[in-house]
């Protein structure tokens, strides 16, 4: 009989406080793409409201709550983060376990944005990327999903072998900045 | 030398510096350049080609002579632009382009040999005989022109990008720029100011000009508090737009101050791609020498670089200065001179109109034409209509009128357009979308109008945005025209410098239009005036005026040269920031990515993944004895491999069998669940694209494996196949690569090992060949496939990835209990060359489903994506080069993959090319080297013996040709 360990991608690689920001793993629970069939979109919808609390998010956007979000993950594509997928979205669209799949970071502190704004080209103003506002988008040379949480708190989520490189990139960045908030 | 009065600068602090090993002492807020001039440091560089002495001419990032090296070591920093760097404490600075000193530059021997190196000469001397241009002339051409240099040693220093964003991006604060952008941010828009200083003000900070009552530096000062007390500023000084690209992107280096560069982890610079909705130029302009001989003496400077030291820095740039401009600048030189307590030996106006209230020794239509000194300016010659008279000076101040930065308008490939009242070009109307110049760049000189034209860019600029503009009081300030009378050239003997950067001459010039490069772009190649460092920032339109007097032609007719980015030299380190070493491209680490480095595997790269190349066991000293191990391991009990990084897509959808019909050759709607099939992809052209398994796990789900290679290929294929030829179907995909660790259990004794490994047992009855399905492994949902790329009887086994690399270990562990243990790429490899599988070395793009010998696996029943390209009659040609396996049969044993193949007694030439080896590796199980490739009409020649010839290595090798799968051709092993 054997007994399996699991490790999180990021296990050893974070958190990490570099001047006022931290970045730490977050724990996401299930996380299942959620890709509607043909016409099914508007049912999707109402099942992912019925079943979990919240519509479905259109483009660079996300709906739900901490521990059960929505979060729009490209054409026609909701990643749901947090509860294991209700069996009646079946339905209405192809489901697919991505719990494993993805290293998941959250970004915090004043100059967040000041370190995303080294590794992302995407337009960061508060009036452009909102709290709830989401991106799939590069991370210098890979390709992330973006999320402003709050203010000053952003989710990061990269192809878990990428977990290593994630962690250098972010440390560099946020060296970068500290460095220039110092005294 | 430093004079009384306040600048700015701050007497309070010193700092030491050293320049070519001697210690100076400067004042916080200088730069080197002013620190040089205080401390009377005169000669501060060579020249590139005649290592001519020359001294500081300007004091800004236009400079072409006081290039300096900084720092030593691996961080040494080559041709810096001394005006252009803030001294800091410790600083040093070295002279370049001298041997063995600044003072005794042996080189200068070329300064001597000058009637003989003008412009053309390496195209006219070194021709002959070719073959020593490579080996001999260039070399030594280049020892002796050049600049500084690199250390040649790995710079361990950090540089960083970034991306900015903004509706308006003002570049330069002058008062142009300023005033842009505090209309700009009253008005709502975000706004990023940027400007190459240390500080806002622009040229504000170097004259005595007031602006609304106050000096023009306190306002600009103050405009820059109200400016980011709007909250919606952004003020980024030390930085220097580099480049206007596409959409609003401008390329932006910014330097760091020097006591945050010195802090851990900081960045010495940072590359910004700003992307503006729109923006305003206000670049200023650039004072113009006026050429006559041996202008490029040091001591003779710009104008209104001598103001800029005496006003900002407090620096007398001489004991005695001599003026000499053709406009009303030169007065104002003068006159600041003589305010600062300077003594000015000559005030010369070209002009014969010309009058002056100062009280100094005045030549109206006088002009200099010659200067003395050695290592500095000592006197000058005045030619007037009285004739000429020598008198001393150590300074030079000298103005020709003044040139807009139009150099940004020029990136999209816009032409500038002749302004003839200031003698100069401005940029043309619209040449960068979105962008609008204004102020000095657009040749409104006076600081009014500056004021004026700073406020009506902004205005139109929110307009287009859509925002409402602020009322704006036009500040009060000067705006007395410039009065400017051309003058290029002072005529008579010597030489008469234009590009003092790449040592190019009148004379250069004129002989380029004699010998007839008369057109501007072939001056320019010819002379090489304006391809040195500072980009003909002072020399282009002086140059080109000269030329269109030599052609006898106007300037707007001769046209100019243009600009392309960077305007200012940007280091590689600021613009690959990050991509040092491992930098240059993302890890992809498997889970057993940990346990195999452990192990002493070597790893290989795999696109952006690592994989083991072998493990190594004790008292083996070589790889190949490792690689041989692990065929014989597989071969013989159980090996391991994570084969986690080839690429996995979910399909999904009741049209999923359909879509895979019509992107594979063969059929998938027929697959049954539970089972698994070997697929081949064609690209649209009918090339083959991709191979791998899909499996049916469900009625309407699917999971293919694609290369690892191609996995991102192979999912984009499918996006356009489904958004753009089947938009009907109803099917979803997804990458599930990252989800599942997978690992290939081959061997024998394969199913003994999952059956310790297993929670439940399996058998050749529910487990055949080719079948897939659920499985458990100590509680936890994996998923199970019986297939084989070694040949063997073979299984590959799924976790969700945290699993991965406890699944790892305890499958290593089993299998060495087992007489087993893990394997690498090497021996992978080994093992499907012994069974004739292909990689992407044999189907590289070039090669068809007919040529691998698949041509049966496209279905004549149904379409498919690249049949009727493959059906083509050249893509069917038997004559065509087919895959056919190789081993060795002469006295070379060694096959080299890239090798090519010819027949046994022609000669090794191209024309008798026969194909060529894609794949080798030595075969442990049949005791010889086996190849892959390509020979023409290869299947028909089996047995044939060919020779490989390897014209690098020069190596020859006469091989037999044979089938491609040379392992249990039956395929026996793989099944019970």
């Amino acid at each position: 009989m054997t007994r399996l360990a699991a490790r999180t991608p990021l296990q050893g690689l974070l958190s990490l406080t570099v001047g006022d920001q931290t970045v730490t793993e977050a724990d996401c629970g299930f996380m299942t793409s959620i890709a509607p069939w043909r016409g099914q979109d508007a049912a999707l919808s109402e099942a992912l409201k019925a079943a979990h609390g919240m519509s479905a998010p259109g483009p660079g956007r996300i709906t739900g709550r901490e521990g059960a979000r929505a979060i729009w993950f490209g054409q026609r594509m909701i990643l749901l983060a947090g509860p294991a997928p209700d069996p009646s979205l079946a339905a209405h669209a192809a489901l697919t376990d991505q719990s494993d799949a993805w290293a998941v970071a959250r970004l915090q502190g004043p100059q967040a944005r000041e370190v995303l704004m080294r590794l992302t080209p995407i337009d960061l103003r508060d009036g452009v990327f909102k709290n709830g506002h989401t991106a799939r988008t590069d991370l210098r040379h890979m390709m992330a999903s973006i999320t402003r949480l709050g203010g000053q708190s952003y989710q990061i989520m990269v192809f878990r072998a990428f977990a290593q490189t994630l962690a250098h990139d972010l440390q560099v960045a946020m060296e970068g900045v500290a460095a220039r908030h110092e005294g | 030398m430093r004079i009384e009065g306040a600048g700015l600068i701050d007497r309070d602090r010193r700092l030491n510096f050293r320049f070519d090993g001697r210690s100076y002492e400067g004042l916080a807020g200088d730069t080197l350049a002013s620190a040089l001039l205080a401390n009377d440091v005169r000669l501060v560089g060579r020249s590139f080609k005649y290592h001519r002495p020359r001294g500081i001419l300007t004091a800004g990032s236009e400079e072409p002579n006081a290039l300096v090296t900084l720092g030593s070591g691996a961080a040494q920093e080559p041709n810096l632009r001394a005006p252009a760097l803030e001294l800091f404490e410790g600083m040093e600075a070295r002279s370049q382009n001298r041997w063995p000193s600044l003072q005794r530059d042996l080189l200068a021997i070329n300064d001597l040999a000058a009637p003989f190196l003008g412009a053309g000469f390496y195209y006219k001397t070194f021709m002959w005989p070719k073959s020593f241009w490579e080996r001999g002339y260039e070399p030594l051409i280049r020892r002796a022109a050049g600049l500084g240099a690199l250390s040649g040693q790995h710079n361990r220093d950090v540089y960083e990008k970034a991306f900015a964003h903004c509706d308006l991006l003002v570049i330069g604060a002058g008062p142009a720029g300023l005033i842009s952008a505090l209309t700009a941010a009253r008005a709502g828009a975000d706004v990023i100011l940027v400007d190459e200083d240390v500080r806002t003000g622009g040229r504000l900070n170097a004259e005595t000009h007031e602006i609304d009552g106050m000096p023009g530096r306190e306002w600009a000062e103050e405009i820059t508090n109200e400016l980011l007390e709007t909250g919606n500023a952004r003020v980024m000084t030390r930085t220097t737009v580099t480049g206007a690209h596409d959409q609003g992107t401008y390329g932006a280096l910014e330097k760091l101050p020097p006591d945050v560069a010195a802090r851990a982890g900081a960045p010495l610079e940072t590359f910004w791609r700003i992307v503006a909705r729109r923006a305003v130029l206000a670049t200023g302009a650039i004072e113009r020498p006026v050429a006559f001989a041996n202008n490029d003496r040091p001591g003779v400077m710009t104008a209104s670089a001598v103001r800029a030291y005496v006003n900002r820095w407090r620096v007398a740039t001489g004991r005695n200065v001599a003026v000499f401009g053709n406009s009303d600048d030169a007065h104002r030189t003068a006159a600041d001179l003589i305010a600062a307590g300077v003594h000015v030996s000559a005030l010369v106006d070209s002009r014969h109109h010309a009058r002056t209230g100062l009280d100094v020794p005045f030549y109206p239509g006088g002009q200099v034409c010659n200067t003395d000194g050695r290592h500095g300016l000592e006197a000058i010659t005045i030619a007037t209509a009285a004739g000429t008279e020598k008198l001393q000076a150590e300074c030079l101040a000298v103005s020709g009128g003044w040139n807009p930065a139009v150099h940004l308008s020029c990136h999209l490939n816009a032409r500038p357009v002749w302004k003839p009242d200031i003698a100069a070009f401005v940029p043309a109307d619209g040449a960068v979308p979105g962008m609008w110049p204004a102020g000095a760049c657009r040749g409104e000189f006076s600081t009014r109008a500056c004021l004026v034209d700073g406020i009506g860019a902004a205005v139109d600029a929110l307009k287009d945005l859509g925002r409402r503009a602020p009322h704006m009081d036009v500040p009060r300030a000067e705006d007395a025209p410039c009065g400017l009378a051309p003058l290029w050239h002072v005529p008579g003997k010597g030489r008469a410098w234009l590009d003092f950067q790449n040592d190019v001459t009148v004379k250069d010039v004129r002989q380029a239009a004699m010998e007839n490069f008369r057109s501007v772009e072939h001056m320019k190649r010819y002379t090489t005036q304006g391809m040195a460092p500072d980009q003909g920032k002072n020399s282009n339109i002086g140059a080109l005026a000269v030329l269109a007097d030599a052609t006898g032609r106007g300037i707007p007719e001769t046209g100019t040269t243009t600009f392309r980015p960077p305007y200012v030299p940007v280091s590689i380190a600021a613009l690959g920031a990050g991509a040092q070493g491992q930098g240059f491209a993302p890890q992809r680490l498997t889970t057993s990515d940990k346990a195999s480095r452990r192990r002493g595997a070597p790893m290989i790269e795999v696109g952006l993944w690592y994989r083991p190349s072998y493990f190594p066991a004790p008292g083996e000293t070589h790889w190949r004895q490792a690689c041989d191990r692990e065929v014989r391991l597989v071969r013989e009990a159980v090996g391991i491999a994570d084969v986690s990084t080839l690429g996995k897509i979910d399909i999904q959808g009741p049209d999923a069998g359909r879509f895979l019909d019509f992107v594979y050759t063969n059929t998938f709607s027929t697959l049954k669940p539970g089972r698994v099939r070997y697929g081949l992809m064609l690209r649209e052209d009918g090339h083959v694209m991709d191979d791998g398994t899909t499996a049916r796990l469900g009625d309407q789900h699917y999971l293919m494996t694609t290369t690892t290679a191609a996995a991102g290929e192979v999912m984009r294929h499918l996006e356009f196949v489904h958004q753009g030829l089947l938009p009907d179907c109803d099917v979803r995909f997804v990458s599930v690569t990252e989800q599942w660790a997978q690992f290939a259990v081959a061997g024998p004794k394969s199913r003994d090992l999952l059956n310790e490994v297993l929670d439940h047992t399996i058998d050749g009855q529910t487990w055949p060949f080719m079948a897939c399905g659920p499985v458990r492994v100590g509680g936890i949902e994996g998923r199970l496939f019986r297939i084989s790329f070694s040949g063997e009887h073979a299984y590959e086994l799924a976790v969700p990835a945290r699993y991965g690399e406890s699944l790892f270990r305890d499958l290593v562990s089993r299998a060495e209990g087992m007489g087993g243990g893990p394997y690498g790429m090497e021996a992978l490899n080994v093992m499907r060359l012994e069974k004739g599988f292909i990689t992407h070395a044999e189907i590289h793009g070039r090669t068809t489903a007919f040529d691998i010998g698949m041509e049966r696996m496209v279905s004549p029943n149904k379409d498919c994506i690249g049949k009727a390209a493959a059906e083509r009659p050249g893509l069917t040609d038997p004559e065509r080069e087919q895959l056919v396996g190789l081993k060795p049969v002469g006295a070379v044993k060694m096959l080299i993959a890239g090798a090519h193949l010819f027949d046994k007694n022609a000669s090794a030439v191209r024309e008798n090319d026969q194909g060529y080896i894609t794949s080798v590796g030595f075969s442990p199980t049949f005791g010889h080297f086996l190849g892959l490739g390509f020979l023409r009409n290869g299947r028909a020649r089996h047995g044939e013996v060919v020779r490989m010839v390897d014209h690098l290595g020069e190596v020859e090798t006469l091989c037999e040709v044979q089938a491609p799968v040379q392992f249990d051709p039956e395929g026996g092993r793989t099944r019970d």
